[in-house]
């Protein structure tokens, strides 16, 4: 039972981010891109001023799996970061997205490479 | 015949209420499945690789949930789901590995230079540039507190 209520907390978060996006592309038209740097702007701001520790707390992949947990993070590298040195406060946030960005970048490479247009073929 | 701002305003009116609608009900069940297979990967690595920490265990999540996104762009079934989920495809990090591997693909017949290595960043340069932007500013800024305060 209590498995059950993560999950359902872990959708509900999940879905209201999303809920708000869709929101957001239907009323102002923007393009992914903007939405997904809006989310990521967002991430970083709510880790800066501390508040995504609550909101993972209660809602764990339902707000880290969004791009709003890449926000968080790359805010949250630079914070520990900041700790050690201006240095490390800099390179802190790439640091701490380093494993997902190599993974996006090295996969996304190779699947387009092996993979042929979808599109080509109508 | 109806002069065509009134028409737009009239089509506006009528046609995209119930679409709209639809896109936020969608948007909001596939958000939220997308975070609960996220979920579901994250207990899988906690339960058998005990001897990753946390951090590193979400970083596996991450990646795995790129590499799906990834995958399933590159067959073609992330953007047809994307064309009814909306946000709900989008916003989740398995929407980045779309945003990267959807353009490299549509553009990988102009060669791999000039084709997949610059088009799959159409959309992720954006996001990554402000994205490292901003976290070494909260690092300065955080920087600055630490020192003065």
């Amino acid at each position: 039972m209590d498995i059950f209520l993560r999950y359902l907390q872990v959708f509900l978060v999940g879905g209201i981010v999303c809920f708000i996006g869709q929101i957001l592309i239907n009323k102002t038209k923007m393009t992914s891109a903007r939405i997904l740097v809006l989310f990521l702007a967002l991430g970083v701001v709510l880790e800066a001023v501390g508040a995504f520790r609550y909101i993972k707390e209660f809602g764990s992949s339902g707000i880290t799996v969004p791009i709003i947990g890449f926000g968080s993070s790359l805010a949250k590298g630079a914070i520990e970061g900041a700790k050690y040195g201006i240095i490390p406060a800099v390179l802190g946030g790439l640091q701490k997205v380093a494993g997902g960005l190599t993974a996006a970048i090295v996969f996304g490479f190779i699947f387009s490479v092996v993979f042929k247009s979808k599109t080509k073929r109508m | 015949m109806i002069d065509k701002t009134a028409y737009s305003e009239y089509v506006q009116k009528t046609v995209p209420r119930t679409k709209e609608l639809k896109t936020l009900v969608t948007a909001f069940i596939s958000g939220g499945i997308i975070c609960m297979i996220g979920e579901a990967f994250l207990d899988l690595y906690t339960h058998t690789l005990p001897m990753l920490g946390q951090e590193e265990i979400a970083t596996l999540t991450t990646i795995t949930m790129i590499f799906i996104g990834g995958f399933l762009t590159a067959i073609g079934l992330y953007d047809k789901l994307g064309k009814h989920c909306g946000a709900g495809t989008i916003i989740p990090i398995t929407g980045f590995a779309n945003s990267i591997v959807s353009p490299a693909i549509e553009f990988n017949r102009e060669g791999v230079f000039q084709g997949v290595m610059s088009k799959m960043f159409d959309i992720a340069g954006p996001v990554i540039v402000s994205g490292v932007t901003l976290s070494a500013i909260v690092g300065i800024i955080f920087y600055l507190i630490e020192v003065f305060a």
